[in-house]
């Protein structure tokens, strides 16, 4: 919320970042990333059913540009594994990523040449969810999964605090 | 039906008929590569067989030192409701085949599909680019030498650190 910026390192910003971090959990706005039959199961968590808007992630922004957590899911293949880092690196911080389905995690059945396997070579994947689709209700509990990170904090591919974005830096200084 | 089509076949191109086969009902003609052409023109248009819809061209690789690769035309009546399929084969060292492109418009995607996983070229075709792979892939991936999970690094993936 860059708060945490003007406050800089100390007591106050870590009890801030708490506040900030309860109010970023209960309204996540996903990016469907829907490449394949997986993109079936997630309209279905949109849908009255299951009905992700229980817990305030009803707001699927196809732009990136306005979403919190990369959903994606399907198979990702070598030409479209640009896209969907694209896609990732347009997405402002702090971002999570799920991996749905067995293909997105490992390549899953497609074994061969053309598919990816698994997303996590090119993009950092918080949550990685079985199954071949896996059911609304499995990617439900991703979702909590992801709320009790974004609560303690943690994220896989951004900054969640200012200290946090000074050791990225570093490490990206220290790799150059 | 299709006995009548094989009759006529062969009555017009007695030198390019290789073999006929059939099974479960279905014909499969093989024929000369360099006659394909004409031989596709006579089926579309003669009144006797009017195989005015090319349902599926595709290729295939034996593997073989001889006639490794094969150009398969499965062709469909419209009018009349048959089907036919014919066959013709090419060598490795030199996997040119003529294009139908001209005959039936449908085998212009597939002529394009077949040249990029086999590498049959399609002599004649308007726009043999590849379909499925990459422009500046160097392989054939359904090829029986090529290795089921590819070379590596043939394929790139994107860059993890694009804030550098």
């Amino acid at each position: 919320m860059g708060l945490e910026h003007s406050f800089g390192d100390s007591i106050i910003t870590s009890k801030i970042d708490s506040a900030i971090n309860w109010c970023r959990k209960n309204s996540i706005w996903p990016m469907p990333m829907g490449i394949s039959c997986c993109g079936v199961e997630l309209m279905a968590v949109g849908a009255p059913r299951f009905d992700i808007s229980r817990f305030g992630s009803e707001v699927m922004r196809f732009s990136p540009r306005q979403c919190d957590l990369l959903i994606v899911a399907g198979t990702t293949t070598y030409k479209m594994a640009p896209v969907v880092r694209k896609i990732y690196d347009q997405m402002p911080d702090p971002k999570w990523v799920i991996a749905m389905g067995a293909c997105t995690s490992s390549g899953g059945m497609y074994r061969t040449y053309s598919v990816v396997q698994g997303i996590d070579q090119f993009l950092p994947v918080d949550v990685y969810l079985a199954g071949c689709p896996p059911r609304p209700d499995n990617l439900l509990q991703a979702l909590m999964v992801i709320q009790d990170k974004i609560q303690k904090g943690e994220s896989k591919g951004s900054p969640m605090t200012v200290a946090d974005e000074r050791k990225i830096l570093e490490l990206q200084n220290s790799q150059i | 039906m299709n006995q009548v089509v094989v009759d006529l076949l062969k009555k017009t191109f007695p030198d390019s008929i290789i073999e006929v086969k059939e099974f479960r009902n279905e014909t499969t003609i093989i024929v000369k590569k360099e006659n394909i052409v004409k031989i596709s023109e006579f089926l579309r248009d003669n009144p006797k067989c009017q195989f005015n819809y090319l349902s599926d061209l595709c290729g295939a690789d034996a593997y073989t030192p001889e006639n490794r690769f094969e150009v398969i035309y499965n062709l469909l009546s419209i009018p009349l409701k048959h089907r036919i399929r014919i066959k013709i084969f090419t060598d490795e060292t030199n996997p040119n085949v003529p294009t139908v492109s001209n005959v039936w418009e449908a085998a212009n995607w597939c002529e394009r599909e077949a040249y990029d996983m086999f590498g049959i070229i399609f002599d004649g075709h308007n726009d043999l680019r590849r379909m499925f792979m990459p422009e500046d892939f160097e392989y054939y991936p359904l090829r029986k030498n090529f290795p089921l999970m590819g070379i590596p690094n043939s394929l790139p993936l994107p860059d993890t650190n694009p804030k550098k």
